[in-house]
């Protein structure tokens, strides 16, 4: 069993996990995810790591409510305990001096990035971030990102703060700018990495997407993650899950997104249903 | 007296019947009552040849357990069979006796052999039923050694109940949840109650094995961090496990799986109880099954207990060449399987929501014997033909998993991901590392990993004692 240490609810919907697991600590590196398993009957997902202690042996996971597993691990509280966390699994995001990069966190995947953001810095690089949320409630982590950015942009697609809008626009306005971009890490929901990948590709600057497919168990055994990218089928859980967004065939990963769809649906009432009984 | 007429034909085993048993996944095969047990132990002639034992990868003195069924003595019965093979509920149940001890029993010749696979199968049970799981053993003096075991199948179980036995300290380091490699993830419930893994994993343990789960060696420790912290040795025993696809057009489309993928969720991971269990899977109405091994058979019946109208094998060559146990496929056919031998699929054919709607096939025939000595298959050209179906499940075989060869300095590998190691010991080409099991020979069975796991286990004892 693995102790969560500290709790911390960050907006609605959006919790933060510090977790003990001294061996995944000692290892984890930015780009990274771990498995969890929440107890006997739980399935197997992939999260991926925001924050590790090397020294306090811990690891800070985020995580976002989106059906039975998260909405079940949303539940407990710190003191209490996840029965599997495996890690660090993955290959960790390729760090080193580009000159300029920017960093582009869709939602929670601010945690994501976070990691990246810092290791970015420490090599010299010039970080820019560019930080997207629904809107100002779903909105955090600010202060943090801009502590390891050399400038930050934040938007809301309402407008509630910030610029108003997704984060594609200031991506290409600093593009368009005469910036020189060296490199750009997209990390978010699928549909905001395509799009990030769709507007740097005329310029010619290499993207880097962190791909999210449904995993079983996370270490290259069954093949349930692949993806297809330059027109080969990779495994994001071994091979990635850092890809070239500019070879990456997004509408294939949105449908084997869909597989589970029916199912997730009914695993997630007949859950509401114990819960509330 | 006249001595008895030695009886030709073994005592049948009780299974389920094939119209039920489709339906549910409780063991298929009933296992033998005391009776029964024993009636079929009196057909063993003891005779001087012990060809049995011969052909038995783990040596266990078979000719000696079987005798102390007939004597009524259970509990030498269980001591013998122990003290060679830590896993007997599990080789009863899944080894391929027919092409080993059976093959070579004495009676073979002349009618069927004894049924040595069940006997093992019964006294497995009967200890479980009536000594409890773990049957204690005085522990043996330490010989202040420790090991480290990667992987907990039937190569990494055998080789650390071995060395514990010897004195060692052994720590087995498992990637999943749970301890017990294919037999947990891989092999169906109704095959092999994931009870008896259980048990048996649960005696290792009881040997002072510690089994640390969760621990990816490779992205936690390296193997270079063990030797160079805790450990003297290192057994890798970390098995077959990355699938293989076929690289057609259409594979990637939704409702194709890996058997991997399929029996994991199916097994380990319980989705035939979902939504009791939180792991789903797909259950298809038309399922083609891709391949003619065990793991085929085991992916079909899955599929059929899941309550798939019509499920069909395919394979590229003709029956003869089918590389599963005869009773398996035997057991397949009985539950309605419809096997299409001599077909291969061009492709996956999908619709608009990317999900699998057909496989087009060739029709193939049987030109001349390729490398593995089986005539190969070739296509018929222009006999292109189209199955309706919505799910498919690839079983063509595995392959090593790369990531301890790739995190380790000084292994040497193979061109198909299969580490080289001395055939009779299991030593690498690196200092203080063995290995055996599928890891060595590329995807075989589980007793000849258990075989590799005790001759390993032998060397590295002789080398920490050296």
């Amino acid at each position: 069993m693995y102790k969560i240490l500290l709790k911390q609810d960050l907006v609605p919907g959006i919790h933060l996990f510090k977790v003990a697991a001294p061996a995944v600590a000692k290892k984890a590196q930015p780009g990274q995810f771990v498995v969890v398993r929440i107890d006997e009957k739980g399935e197997r997902i992939p999260l991926t790591i925001a924050d590790w202690d090397r020294e306090g042996g811990s690891v800070t996971i985020v995580f976002m409510e989106v059906g039975t597993t998260t909405a079940r691990l949303a539940l407990l509280e710190a003191g209490g305990a996840i029965a599997d966390f495996v890690g660090p699994l993955g290959l960790p995001t390729h760090i080193e001096k580009f000159g300029t990069v920017v960093c582009v966190a869709g939602g929670f995947a601010v945690a994501t990035i976070m990691p990246i953001a810092r290791a970015m810095r420490q090599k010299g690089n010039k970080v820019i971030s560019i930080l997207g949320a629904r809107s100002q409630d779903l909105l955090f982590w600010e202060d943090k990102l801009r502590s390891l950015s050399d400038q930050l942009i934040v938007t809301t697609d309402d407008g509630s703060y910030g610029r108003k809008g997704v984060v594609t626009g200031p991506l290409k306005e600093l593009l368009e700018s005469g910036e020189k971009v060296d490199r750009v890490i997209a990390i978010g929901p699928s549909i905001m990495m395509k799009f990030c990948s769709l507007t740097t590709e005329p310029f010619g600057i290499k993207t880097i997407v962190s791909l999210n497919p449904i995993m079983v168990d996370g270490t290259g055994m069954c093949g349930c993650c692949r993806v297809s990218v330059g027109g080969e089928t990779k495994f994001a859980c071994v091979d990635g899950p850092d890809f070239d967004g500019h070879q990456v065939d997004w509408d294939l990963l949105f449908a084997r997104q869909r597989i589970y769809l029916d199912e997730e649906k009914r695993s997630f009432e007949q859950w509401q249903r114990s819960v509330h009984r | 007296m006249a001595k008895p007429k030695l009886n030709l034909n073994r005592v049948p085993m009780p299974r389920q019947d094939p119209k039920k048993r489709g339906k549910n996944f409780n063991e298929v095969a009933l296992g033998y009552s005391l009776e029964q047990a024993k009636e079929e132990a009196s057909r063993c002639i003891q005779c001087k040849k012990r060809g049995c034992v011969a052909g038995c990868p783990v040596e266990i003195d078979i000719p000696g357990f079987i005798k102390a069924i007939g004597d009524g003595d259970m509990p030498e019965a269980v001591r013998i069979l122990k003290s060679k093979n830590a896993l007997p509920g599990i080789c009863g149940r899944v080894c391929p006796q027919e092409t080993q001890c059976e093959a070579t029993c004495s009676l073979a010749k002349k009618g069927a052999p004894i049924a040595i696979g069940r006997l093992e199968r019964f006294v497995a049970d009967w200890e479980r039923a009536n000594m409890g799981a773990a049957t204690s053993i005085d522990p043996p003096k330490p010989a202040g050694k420790r090991v480290a075991v990667v992987g907990s199948g039937p190569a990494g179980l055998t080789a650390a109940a071995d060395l514990a036995k010897l004195g060692h300290s052994v720590t087995i380091f498992e990637a999943l949840h749970v301890a017990g490699g294919v037999l947990m993830y891989g092999i169906p419930e109704f095959r092999l109650p994931k009870e008896i893994v259980q048990a048996e994993v649960d005696y290792v343990a009881s040997l002072g094995v510690k089994l640390e789960l969760d621990a990816v060696v490779g992205k936690l420790a390296t193997v270079d961090e063990l030797l160079n912290s805790d450990y003297h040795a290192v057994f890798l025993g970390t098995g077959a496990g990355a699938p293989m696809f076929m690289n057609i057009p259409g594979e990637n489309l939704n409702g194709i799986y890996s058997a991997n993928e399929f029996l994991t969720r199916v097994n380990l991971m319980k989705a035939y109880r979902f939504p009791e269990y939180d792991t789903p899977v797909k259950v298809g109405r038309r399922v083609v099954v891709i391949g003619g091994g065990n793991v085929a058979m085991d992916s079909a019946r899955c599929a059929l207990r899941l309550g798939a109208d019509k499920v069909y094998i395919i394979y590229r060559r003709s029956e003869v060449e089918m590389p599963a146990r005869r009773e398996e496929v035997e057991n397949a056919m009985e539950e309605g399987i419809e096997f299409r031998l001599l077909t291969n699929p061009k492709q996956m054919l999908g619709d608009e929501q990317n999900w699998v709607v057909g496989i087009e096939c060739y029709e193939m025939e049987l030109g001349e014997p390729d490398d593995s000595g089986r005539r190969r298959p070739i296509v018929k050209e222009g006999s292109e033909f189209t199955i309706d179906v919505d799910m498919v499940v690839e079983a063509l075989g595995t392959r090593p998993n790369p990531l301890v060869a790739s995190t380790t300095e000084g292994l040497e590998t193979t061109r198909w991901g299969t580490l080289v190691a001395d055939e009779e010991t299991g030593k690498t080409v690196k200092d203080k590392v063995w290995a055996g099991g599928d890891i060595v020979t590329g995807a075989a069975t589980v007793i000849s990993a258990m075989g590799a796991g005790k001759h390993a286990a032998a060397d590295i004892d002789a080398y920490l004692r050296g």
